[in-house]
């Protein structure tokens, strides 16, 4: 029987390897999805909380979640696409010229 | 029926100084004259209602100024006979030096004279409320409007830089004694709880001598200080012979006939506050006569023809605060009322001389313009022999009357020296009318000798009536002695006596006892109580004194210039001292200016100003700039350090309220 600990377990696991992801990863795309590897972890922890207390309040925040996720991936690619004709590369490391 | 007196030329100064670069001079230069002399009219008029009145004054309310709990100030102007005598010199006198100035700034351009006639209206404006205010903050708005107006008149030639400086240090100078007049004026308000002349003097009397008089003599210290600076006495009357820059009639109304007398007006003012501070008399005769003496050798020197009128003034000035100081303030507002018409004559007339010679003043490059300037020459001898005070001419009766009473109060040593006073001015006086009209014209390099034209109209016109009035102005005070009645003395004397009656104010506080008469123990006894014999003995000594600075004036410097060129040599320390005026302004600079000048430059300016003000703003300005320059080095512009700095700081955040 799967407790309330598993999931929070499995949505921390997710999250770190997200976070690992977004730091380590030298792909503009692949952090891209770490992100909504994140993302997706705390929904799994809302929807668990949720059922856990007997309220639908988890699942409606994470429709909030998915719609917002949706909306950063379309603007994210965007950007990513603009960023990739601009420099030929899709690496994190080319874009630092706004600094000092 | 006061008011218009000052506001008429006050509407004068309003119309030129809006209007005036658009009228003709004939419009400008007659609306000034038109206010001086509707002014006057006015004034003619306030006169006889005041004498009329039973108390012999008129008063006006106009409004309330100031109304601050204790501190009640209306503007109120006065008519007593002391403001008469003051307002009729400054509203007549002035008239005439109005109409002189019409054709002696006729070559300025029309805004230039319509500049000049507004000041001018301005200044009689403040002078008329100096005098006509009945309590000291409505006096010390016309004190520093006349400042005011001097200044903008010594420098009205301001392109000229020697003008312009002089005019800063007129006023400056003038700042010095305002400062102690205010600080009179506090300790007064403090003390008294009122600002008007009459509640001041009646409190004053009303009090035992012994009662509060350090304060007294405290207060009038300070406000005789201010008479210093106002009316050029020692040791602030180092501006006046500078305000020369400005132009003659402006010397002539302002720095010889009215403005200067504002500080012998003012003693003359509160001589019931004076009488019961004895040191300060004591002082204000000191510094009189001492004035009176050191401007007087001054004047002995000097080679322009101005500036040896100037410091005349200073001098007669210095005997007028004489009369003061012992207590003969009728006789001190006599000699300032006869002064106001012979040196008002003698400056225009110098301004006569200048105006033909296209603006020559130096002594030594003039003479022989008694045949080219007949009018001139005869009102500037008739000017010069009523200063030297040669019977019956308006300088004899008035200086004499100093003299006399100075005598009679057993004032000796201030006598003698006032004496000695007299000799060198009836010896400057005729240096100067020897060096100026006869003998051989010097230096006439300047091919103008041939057509010389003296006074036109309306100057000429002016110089015979203060001519006139030099001979004539005297005769209202003849004294007991010649079978006179000094009838300025008896028409003077209520004004410089409290009032019997408390003034009619019930929120007067100050009452410390029952007011009696007023308490004069230090007053001199009264001309006709004293011996006559000896008043005819002295007025002949001083007749036979003026009559030998004369005579000596015309030894040296009509018969033999050889001699007084041998005298200059042989006493030739002495010559250069007085040349150089005891070097007054040079120790003043070199002892209050300098030492002014390092410490603002090197304590106010690079101390504080430079390095603690701006050290301070330019110092934080340096520690943002250089921790900023460190700090920034953070923003890499890399997108993952970024991230990785703010996942840390939740985690950091997040861990101390977890852990803590």
């Amino acid at each position: 029987m799967a407790t309330l600990n598993h999931f929070l377990i499995l949505s921390g696991v997710l999250f770190a390897i997200g976070t690992a992801g977004v730091f380590l990863r030298r792909n503009l795309i692949t952090i891209l999805l770490s992100i909504e590897i994140m993302l997706n972890a705390v929904n799994i922890t809302f929807v668990a909380v949720g059922r856990y207390l007997g309220t639908v309040d988890g699942q409606i925040i994470t429709f909030f979640v998915m719609t917002v996720a949706a909306a950063e991936a379309a603007v994210g690619l965007a950007l990513v696409i603009a960023l990739f004709r601009h420099r030929e590369t899709l690496s994190p490391d080319a874009f630092t010229s706004l600094k000092w | 029926m006061l008011a218009p007196i000052p506001l008429l030329p006050l509407a004068g100064f309003v119309i030129n100084a809006f209007l005036g670069r658009r009228l003709p001079k004939t419009v400008s230069g007659g609306l000034a004259c038109l206010a001086m002399l509707g002014a006057f009219a006015v004034s003619v008029l306030a006169v006889l209602q005041a004498r009329g009145a039973p108390e012999h004054f008129i008063q006006q309310t106009l409004f309330q100024w100031i109304a601050s709990g204790d501190l009640k100030i209306p503007v109120a102007l006065r008519v007593d006979p002391l403001s008469s005598v003051m307002i009729l010199v400054v509203t007549g006198i002035g008239s005439l030096i109005h109409i002189y100035s019409t054709a002696y700034m006729h070559e300025e351009s029309d805004g230039e004279y319509a500049r000049y006639f507004s000041y001018l209206n301005l200044f009689a404006a403040f002078m008329l409320v100096l005098v006509l205010g009945s309590t000291f903050p409505v006096m010390f708005v016309g004190w520093e409007g006349v400042g005011l107006c001097s200044y903008l008149l010594i420098g009205f030639w301001f392109r000229k830089p020697s003008a312009a400086d002089a005019g800063k240090k007129a006023f400056v100078v003038n700042r010095i004694g305002d400062f102690g007049f205010i600080l009179g004026m506090l300790i007064l308000f403090i003390e008294f709880g009122s600002l008007d002349f009459q509640r001041i003097a009646w409190a004053v009397s009303a009090r035992a001598p012994e009662l509060s008089m350090g304060v007294v003599t405290v207060a009038t210290l300070l406000l005789f200080l201010g008479a210093t600076g106002k009316s050029a006495q020692i040791p602030l009357y180092v501006w006046l012979p500078d305000a020369m820059e400005g132009p003659t009639p402006v010397s002539a109304l302002i720095h010889a006939a009215t403005m200067v007398t504002a500080g012998v007006y003012m003693i003359g003012r509160n001589a019931v506050l004076f009488q019961h501070a004895p040191i300060t008399l004591g002082v204000v005769a000191g510094i009189g006569v001492a004035t009176a003496l050191m401007a007087g050798t001054i004047g002995l020197v000097q080679n322009d023809i101005k500036r040896v009128l100037a410091y005349s003034t200073v001098s007669q000035l210095g005997y007028m605060f004489l009369a003061m100081g012992v207590g003969a303030y009728a006789a001190g507002i006599f000699h300032l009322y006869t002064h106001a018409f012979f040196k008002a004559l003698l400056f225009l007339g110098s301004g006569a001389v200048i105006h033909a010679l296209a603006g020559e003043q130096d002594l030594r490059n003039m003479g022989g313009l008694k045949k080219a300037l007949p009018i001139t020459y005869w009102t500037f001898l008739i000017g010069a022999i009523a200063i030297a005070g040669v019977p019956p001419l308006a300088g004899f009766f008035s200086k004499d009357e100093i003299l006399w009473r100075t005598f009679s109060g057993g004032h000796t040593v201030l006598w003698t020296i006032g004496m000695v006073t007299a000799f060198l001015t009836a010896t400057y006086m005729f240096r100067l009318v020897f060096l100026t009209f006869f003998g051989d014209r010097h230096g006439h390099d300047h091919g103008h000798g041939e057509h010389l034209h003296d006074a036109p109209p309306a100057m000429a016109l002016v110089l015979i009536v203060l001519a006139i009035g030099s001979i004539v102005a005297g005769f209202v005070g003849i004294p007991h002695a010649l079978g006179g009645g000094n009838r300025i003395e008896a028409f003077l004397e209520p004004s410089f006596e409290a009032h019997a009656q408390a003034p009619d104010n019930p929120e007067f506080q100050v009452v410390q006892g029952t007011p009696g008469t007023p308490r004069l123990e230090g007053r001199v006894e009264r001309a006709h109580e004293a011996d006559t014999q000896t008043e005819l003995l002295l007025m002949g000594v001083s007749t036979g004194v003026a009559i030998a600075g004369i005579v000596l004036a015309s030894y040296f410097w009509l018969r033999n210039r050889a001699a007084a060129t041998r005298v200059a040599r042989s006493a030739a320390p002495v010559y250069t001292l007085l040349l150089n005026k005891y070097y007054v302004d040079e120790i003043y600079d070199a002892l209050i200016v300098q030492p002014i000048k390092g410490v603002s430059t090197l304590v106010l300016w690079q101390g504080v100003d430079a390095a603690l003000i701006d050290g301070t703003v330019n110092g934080v300005g340096r520690l943002v700039r250089a921790s900023s320059d460190t700090l920034r080095r953070l923003q890499t512009g890399s997108i993952r350090a970024y991230a990785a700095s703010l996942f840390f700081g939740v985690v950091v955040i997040l861990g101390w309220y977890l852990w803590r």
